[in-house]
């Protein structure tokens, strides 16, 4: 090709808060690649919680890939997250050997109690409701998530008894 | 590192050993850990201390018999302790070396004896986090021979011998596809480890990156070796968070042992591996589709060929397996391909890990040789079904599979007889029903998933998919008619014969084969608008009798 490149300086960090500087760690380890995105996008969400506009763009923007891309792969894996998480998190699994199990009823009962529809969270930011396609912990099932700890052998009482904590603290 | 100092490093650790009496060892798998292992672990160790016996705690990976943890098992003696916690930490110290306690004593020879141990043979006596445990039990011993006794071919050879397949359930010969990575042109090529376990009902592949990751990481090397690869990629789940960072440490301690890295076994042989996480997409099992992700690209499957064989990451030629078949490499090699082509059936040797769920007595997983008949695995392993319930099917194969029912359960297992009877192997879960599942909710359940995972890129799978939902779905809640049976096995034909990748074309196998075995549960729900099982809610019903 010839020609002049001119070097490339991925832009500041959009704010001076430290978790962004992990966002760069993770991206100056890989380089600054292209195919950095997914790794990048998961050190995002593990330290804010959830992918907004603005950090999505500040990736593509640091990993010269389109917004358009950068975007689609956001919204193709179910991993990512463009809503904030509530407070506490209860996540029922619906993988096959739960289902087998009965774990749907439980995800009612939890949409019941809280008012809201899986994969939301409450008003008041508290609690959010969330499905899993298997964590592979079947031979407990159904299994729930308490704040990403697995409860093996779930039933409505325990989940709706967690729900109450929560919900009163 | 050469064989004599893996021996030496094998010796120091029998001898640090040897200055205990006793060693106890606690699963840690997640089964487990959901129990409380981690309060009892804690809790052995304090009394252990206290007690001044000399007693070792270790914590190991999946022991087998999930439904029965936390599960203990106490050596020299062998003793397996079941439904152990924190409060029984002073009962098991203080037999130590006598009777052991006999209300934790877990008698499970049946479910024990019909299993042969080769992929999980670690699993359970080893501290997952130790490679000097690992090296111990002859670790990374068939890396170094492959690297100093034996030629790239050599080791191809051996592996074609065996008559190992592909254990992520499509079952292509291991050996033909190292030797079309080996032959394929070009300096730059991939060694890829698929640990994208999507199969709901499946964790064997959790289980052996959990429970010995060395292994997963000594098969890739020797793979790396044959196929001529200087780089591999591990993709992993993100829902396995224990499995990363169980990974990440043994490739830490692998490198620093320099089993991985430059000049490994001081040969000219160089070769590392870096982790890749998934991001909850089932399509992603699916080989070009799982590349495009570990390029940082949305997972959508391409048309082959060309083949990842050929043109795979980034274009250059890229050989990728799945966890257990990598894992079936080191002993392939220690104990040679004769050895392990005598276990199994006639065309599909050695054994297969499972996971057996659902309603079924012990859940957990379990390592049969092929062949086993499929009713020794549910009724003597598993123990068969519990609460007074009668069996009414298995599936295998999770989304891509299919429901073998009763009438079946003498066939012998093995990737061609689960053909045959309308289901894969797949990857290895095995979901037990009862006469408490609904065969169509069953197959509506599994419509509904590949569905939602469906990326999108195809027709056939996007619309086909969605389709076959409805019709289900209309059947489920009553309003079905006999023409959407029809209609629906056209679809599947549809399906089948025209989707892009293989989440579409096996999409239609759960609806085929409960129509083929239970056909006359649908009719149940269409004619006379009742579900026997009792799970669908009858839409219709509700009208009538108002």
């Amino acid at each position: 090709m010839g020609g002049i490149v001119a070097a490339f300086t991925p832009p500041p960090l959009p704010s001076d808060d430290k978790r962004w500087k992990i966002v760069n760690g993770t991206m100056r380890k890989n380089g600054f690649a292209r195919h950095a995105l997914i790794e990048t996008l998961h050190t995002v969400q593990s330290v804010f919680g959830y992918l907004d506009d603005d950090s999505i763009r500040f990736v593509a923007n640091s990993l010269r890939v389109p917004l358009s891309q950068a975007y689609g792969v956001v919204t193709f894996y179910h991993y990512f997250s463009l809503k904030p998480p509530g407070k506490h998190t209860v996540t029922v699994c619906i993988g096959t050997a739960c289902y087998i199990k009965g774990s749907e009823k439980l995800v009612e009962a939890a949409e019941k109690r809280l008012g809201i529809s899986r994969g939301l969270t409450t008003d008041d930011g508290k609690i959010s409701l969330m499905t899993a396609r298997c964590v592979g912990a079947c031979s407990r099932a159904p299994v729930m998530l308490r704040d990403g700890e697995v409860s093996g052998e779930a039933t409505q009482e325990q989940m709706l008894e967690q729900l109450e904590r929560w919900a009163v603290e | 590192m050469t064989i004599e100092e893996l021996e030496q490093i094998a010796k120091s650790v029998s001898q640090e050993n040897a200055k205990y009496d006793f060693e106890v060892n606690v699963c840690m798998d997640l089964a487990c850990m959901s129990q409380g292992a981690d309060r009892l672990r804690e809790a052995l160790e304090k009394v252990a201390e206290r007690s001044g016996k000399k007693v070792l705690i270790r914590r190991t990976g999946c022991m087998g018999p999930c439904s029965s943890g936390p599960l203990v098992r106490v050596d020299p003696d062998e003793t397996l302790y079941h439904y152990v916690n924190a409060s029984h930490a002073d009962a098991i110290v203080a037999r130590l070396g006598g009777e052991p306690v006999p209300a934790l004593q877990c008698d499970l020879n049946e479910h024990f004896d019909k299993q042969v141990r080769v992929v999980l043979e670690n699993a359970g006596h080893i501290d997952p986090e130790k490679i000097d445990d690992y090296i111990a039990r002859d670790g990374y011993k068939a890396l170094l021979t492959a690297l100093t006794e034996m030629t790239p071919n050599g080791v191809i050879h051996r592996v074609t011998e065996s008559g190992l397949r592909g254990r992520g359930g499509g079952g292509y010969p291991t050996g033909l596809k190292w030797g079309t990575v080996a032959k394929a042109a070009g300096d730059l090529k991939y060694v890829v480890c698929n640990g994208d376990e999507g199969d709901p009902g499946a964790f064997m592949d959790r289980s052996v990156m959990e429970g010995d990751p060395h292994r997963v990481i000594e098969g890739m090397a020797i793979a790396a070796y044959a196929v001529g690869a200087s780089k591999g990629y591990i993709y992993v789940r993100a829902e396995y968070p224990v499995a990363v960072s169980r990974l990440t440490t043994a490739l830490r301690d692998a490198r620093r042992r320099g089993l991985l890295g430059n000049n490994i076994g001081n040969t000219p042989f160089n070769f590392d591996i870096e982790i890749r996480l998934g991001a909850g997409a089932f399509v992603c099992g699916e080989e070009t589709a799982l590349l495009a992700s570990v390029e940082g690209r949305r997972g959508t499957p391409r048309t082959r060929p060309p083949y990842p064989a050929v043109s795979g990451l980034w274009g250059k030629p890229t050989l990728l397996n799945n966890v257990e078949t990598y894992a079936n490499i080191a002993p392939i090699i220690r104990n040679g391909g004769k050895w392990f082509a005598n276990m199994g059936s006639e065309r599909s040797k050695g054994t297969k890990v499972f996971a057996l769920t659902g309603k079924i007595t012990h859940t957990g997983l379990v390592e049969v040789p092929m062949g086993i008949k499929l009713r020794e695995i549910i009724e003597v392993i598993g123990g068969g079904v519990p609460g007074g319930h009668t069996f009414k099917a298995v599936q295998t194969g999770g989304p891509s599979g299919g429901c073998i029912p009763a009438e079946m359960m003498d066939i012998g297992v093995s990737y061609d007889a689960l053909l045959r009877v309308g289901s894969i192997m797949g990857s290895g879960g095995m979901i037990v029903m009862d006469d408490t599942s609904c065969m169509v909710n069953v197959a509506r359940f599994f419509v509904e998933f590949c569905m939602t995972e469906s990326c999108g890129k195809c027709v056939p799978c996007r619309a086909g998919t969605a389709q076959m939902f409805t019709l289900l779905s209309r059947i489920c809640d009553g309003t079905g008619t006999m023409e959407d049976l029809d209609l629906l096995v056209g679809l599947c034909q549809t399906i089948k014969e025209t989707a892009l990748c293989g989440l579409g074309q096996t999409a239609p196998n759960p609806v085929l084969s409960t129509l083929k075995y239970f056909r006359d549960e649908y009719i149940e729900h269409i004619v006379n608008k009742r579900c026997p099982a009792g799970v669908c809610n009858m839409k219709a019903r509700v009208e009538v009798l108002a």
